[in-house]
């Protein structure tokens, strides 16, 4: 028997989550699928970063938009999900680096974005006393912070199931389908029906939007991650690097999160990583030589999550150009989370409204359509 | 807790423990040395700096962490003891950047 | 004495240097293979024969005779051309066959036709109120002492808990002069009934005498109390008692040092981090490997031997490890093969040794109260987390072990699960209604054991940094 709904969402990372959540609150009734659990994949497993800073110029208003939830993210959940504001810094390690820091906030400034802000040597230090005292400035987002994914995707889950969305975890959307004017999918032996489709489901996403005759140049790609045992406190805000890949972060509890994009090989239907210990050895010598303290500290696991990355690094995000109540929501590239719960208001306006105030315009599958071409 | 069975006849071997000399045997290990001598070897946790000993003595338990010759975290359990050897016993999380 | 491998490439990696490890690295370089044995130890012997090449113990009767087998062993592998490297740490495999292994603080990467993973086995956890005092310490924990330096206990002692170990080592420990007061068997009473139709093939197994004389030797020294139904360890910043309840009478008693064990399970780490899957054992209670007859598992090229395959003991432990050794000659260089012992000799001899394994099993399964704690009772020991912590996360949402790291840091610390996670798999079935093959296990991950980020910073460069370099 057909089970009727006003949407449905496929993927339970923090997107499907986020907008499966939004939706309850703009009165709808959702049905969210996950083939596994929510946050099981890279949602639940990235490095947490609550990062307007160096974003692409075309996601920035999105990114801004959720940074504003992310701030009362407690009043919308009743979970903290452990967010913390200290800050995200941007170290150029050399003059020339610098260069490009100054070249890109004035960039910014004329555009009349002001969240990222240019820093000196002195400033700097002020902010991250560990680095290596070779570094000429860079750059700082200052509300910028962190949280705890998997606890953050487990609470968008637990709210939105709370007001009324269904949760169906453990086994694949299948047999999806334009019928009769509905979006039918069937989640084992049961199957939902819904005029509104979201196609969230991250690094599974391309395969969906191809089978409905919008592929998208989308690669699955697993970055790594290590962590560190507890060490005494040294570090406040979030440090990325201007030219090495790397991004840093100490936890309240003590431990430190060591990251920056080096891939693991993904082995997506079997849910598997193989990881890269000569690349994750890169990412140990960039701290060993910017954060001498944390030479002796220990490294207790790495990880990789599995996630979609389009060739312009940009998520595709917007109605189908093809389908009418299809949505898409995936491809975020290495840099999806922050934007998580931002994405998801926006899309249940567009959902419930047919538009938005965000300015996603550049984000749209059009862009790969060949008609666009 | 434990003592020496007089049967064992291995050479001794000085270790220091937070600067103080002890007695070890060749082929103890720091764990086991520690345990056989009379000083306090509780470590404190990092999580809450309850007082805690080797529990499992095989590697497993991570409860025997200890400093060795200033590189912290080590497992004594699986290291053996050698002359001069210092040992610090680690209190709360352990320092880095030393 | 810390060299690093002489090759890149084995045809086979043996880790672990216990009875299956000893056994499969001998059985390989007899064939003429290429082979490695990686062990963490400071000599061979893994637990089961702990210092067999340096004990103090030279009275050969106070370890047993059990105990030297392990010298025969060791000098079969000495014999062979196996390179052999101690106090090496394993601490990535993946389902490439390569190995990531720390040996003197350097970190060093060799690749294998054949692994065979010899890991062996851990004590369970043993949850009780008070276990991570100061003074509580697993039977293992002294028997290593024992073995390894001749220590034994010299305060008030007290062993609890149940298995051949546990005799074996009150046994020894007596052997040797060392002190222990009161045994607390925890054996329950009705397992006795429920061992009863298995009881056969133990009487006729080679334990059978062995393990009824030692508990006679231990019983006519040491008061034993049976039917121990609630224990727990108590004292400020060190044990200072131990509670019980047996036969309706709870009575408390001054220790030094409280000695737990109630069984042994696989050490899953390495094989989970590599991917080889595990189901739910409902006899032993812990997750054993997927695995062919001759130890394969499920990630090619990788056999599981010894305990680490399910818990058989030592004799079962080498057999195991000819065994997977023997399918690794097949496939690599079957001529060499015909050298080897035939398959359906090691096949038999398997059978011998694995005769009153179940009756073991029944008798001494662990009951639900020591293995599934309540309230304040640490579950995890790194993180320090409450069994009433864990149940408040399900009571929210947390459905298993890997979705309750959303609500607590369980098995995130060092020792990456290997001392809670069996409680929380059963902790988390219990009050789900689910079983524990259901709620599964953490994702284990490397590495395994922790390394520094020095180490980490040293290891050679990848071909995608060369370049970089040279590009400028």
């Amino acid at each position: 028997m057909t089970k009727n709904v006003d949407a449905i969402v496929v993927g339970g990372g923090i997107h499907g989550c986020s907008t499966a959540l939004h939706l309850c609150l703009a009165g709808l009734k959702p049905v969210l699928i996950e083939k596994d659990y929510a946050g099981r994949h890279a949602s639940g497993v990235n490095a947490g970063g609550v990062r307007q800073l160096a974003r692409h110029i075309p996601e920035i208003p999105l990114s801004i938009r959720s940074m504003g939830i992310w701030e009362k993210i407690t009043d919308l959940l009743d979970d903290d999900c452990s967010f913390e504001s200290y800050g995200q810094v941007l170290v150029a390690e050399n003059e020339e680096e610098l260069a490009v820091c100054r070249a890109r906030v004035a960039e910014l400034n004329a555009l009349g974005f002001t969240h990222e802000e240019l820093i000196d040597a002195a400033e700097l230090r002020r902010l991250v006393p560990a680095v290596a005292d070779t570094c000429p400035g860079g750059v700082v987002s200052r509300r910028d912070g962190a949280a705890n994914p998997a606890q953050a995707t487990t609470a968008f889950r637990r709210k939105a199931e709370q007001l009324g969305a269904t949760v169906r975890e453990g086994i694949a959307a299948t047999n999806i389908r334009h019928t009769d004017g509905l979006w039918h999918v069937d989640f084992g032996a049961e199957s939902f029906a819904a005029p509104v489709l979201v196609n969230a489901a991250g690094a599974w996403a391309g395969t969906i939007a191809a089978a409905l005759g919008e592929p998208v140049p989308v690669e699955t790609v697993a970055p790594m991650l290590m962590i560190t045992s507890r060490v005494p406190h040294f570090i406040d805000p979030v440090v990325i690097l201007r030219g090495r890949k790397l991004s840093f972060k100490q936890f309240k509890n003590g431990t430190v999160l060591i990251g920056g994009g080096h891939l693991a090989t993904p082995y997506r239907d079997r849910n598997e990583t193989v990881l890269d210990w000569k690349s994750l050895a890169t990412s140990a010598r960039t701290v060993f030589e910017l954060f001498p303290v944390m030479r002796s500290a220990t490294i207790v696991r790495a990880w990789a999550g599995i996630e979609a990355k389009t060739k312009d690094d940009l998520p595709v995000f917007g109605p189908s150009s093809r389908h009418k109540g299809l949505y898409h929501q995936f491809g975020f590239s290495l840099h999806g989370f922050q934007l998580g719960p931002g994405a998801g208001a926006v899309m249940a306006e567009l959902i419930v409204n047919g538009g938005t105030q965000t300015r996603i315009g550049d984000l749209g599958i059009d862009r790969f359509h060949p008609s666009t071409l | 807790m434990f003592k020496r069975s007089e049967q064992d006849k291995r050479p001794s071997v000085q270790i220091f423990v937070d600067g103080v000399a002890v007695a070890a045997r060749q082929g103890d290990t720091v764990s086991a040395a520690l345990l056989a001598s009379s000083c306090d070897a509780r470590r404190s946790t990092a999580v809450s700096g309850a007082p805690r000993l080797p529990y499992c003595m095989m590697g497993v338990c991570f409860d025997c962490l200890v400093t060795i010759d200033g590189v912290g975290n080590r497992q004594g359990c699986l290291v053996p003891v050698a002359e001069g050897m210092q040992i610090e016993i680690q209190k709360g999380k352990r320092e880095i950047g030393r | 004495m810390t060299v690093a491998p002489k090759r890149e490439d084995y045809d086979v990696v043996v880790i672990g240097a216990g009875p299956a490890g000893l056994a499969a690295a001998a059985t390989s370089a007899e064939a003429g293979l290429s082979t490695l044995l990686l062990d963490e130890n400071i000599g061979p012997g893994g637990q089961v024969f702990r210092a067999i090449s340096s004990t103090p113990v030279t009275d050969r009767n106070q370890l047993g005779a059990d105990y030297w087998v392990g010298a025969d062993l060791v000098q079969t592998l000495r014999a062979s051309n196996a390179e052999v490297i101690h106090r090496a740490t394993v601490w990535s495999l993946d389902r490439n066959l390569e190995i990531a292994v720390s040996i003197g603080g350097a970190s060093a990467f060799v690749k294998a036709k054949r692994v065979i993973l010899a890991t062996g086995a851990l004590e369970r956890p043993f949850p009780i109120p008070g276990w991570t005092l100061p003074g509580v310490m697993t039977a293992g924990a002294a028997q290593t002492m024992l073995k390894s330096s001749a220590l034994v206990p010299d305060g008030r002692t007290v062993i609890a808990g149940q298995g051949p170990l546990l005799w074996l080592l009150a046994a020894q420990i007596l052997r040797l002069g060392g002190r222990i007061d009161r045994i607390l068997d925890t054996t329950e009473r009705g397992n006795y009934f429920a061992a009863l139709p298995h009881a056969f093939a133990f009487l006729t197994s080679p334990y059978f005498a062995k393990g009824l004389s030692m508990m006679r030797e231990v019983k006519a020294k040491v008061q034993v109390v049976s039917g121990v139904i609630e224990l727990s360890a108590s004292g400020d910043g060190q044990l200072a008692s131990v509670s019980y309840v047996a036969g309706g009478k709870r009575e408390t008693i001054p220790a030094d040092l409280l000695l737990l064990h109630q069984g042994v399970v696989p050490n899953v780490n390495l094989a989970m981090a590599a991917g080889i899957e595990h189901r739910w054992d409902d006899l032993q209670l812990c997750w054993s490997p997927v695995l062919d007859a001759s130890g394969t598992s499920s990630v090619a090229g990788i056999a599981i031997a010894g305990d680490g395959a399910g818990i058989g003991g030592a004799n079962a432990a080498v057999v195991r490890g000819r065994i997977a050794a023997r399918a690794a000659v097949e496939a690599l260089a079957p001529a060499a093969a015909t050298r080897l012992a035939p398959m359906a000799t090691l096949r038999a001899d398997l059978a011998k040794a694995e005769r009153g394994r179940v009756f073991l099993d029944t008798l001494f399964r662990p009951a639900p109260q020591f293995r599934i704690p309540a309230g304040d009772t640490i579950v995890c020991r790194c993180e320090e987390v409450t069994a009433k912590d864990i149940l408040d996360a399900v009571a929210i949402g947390a459905t298993g072990p890997n979705q309750l790291k959303a609500y607590r840091r369980t098995g995130m610390g060092p020792c990456q699960g290997r001392l809670c996670g069996l409680t929380v798999t059963e902790l988390m079935a219990q009050a789900r209604g689910k079983s524990p093959q259901e709620i599964g296990y953490y994702r284990l991950r490397a590495p395994v054991k922790p390394i520094t980020l020095a180490e980490l910073a040293a290891v050679p460069k990848s071909e995608d940094d060369i370049k970089a370099v040279v590009r400028g």
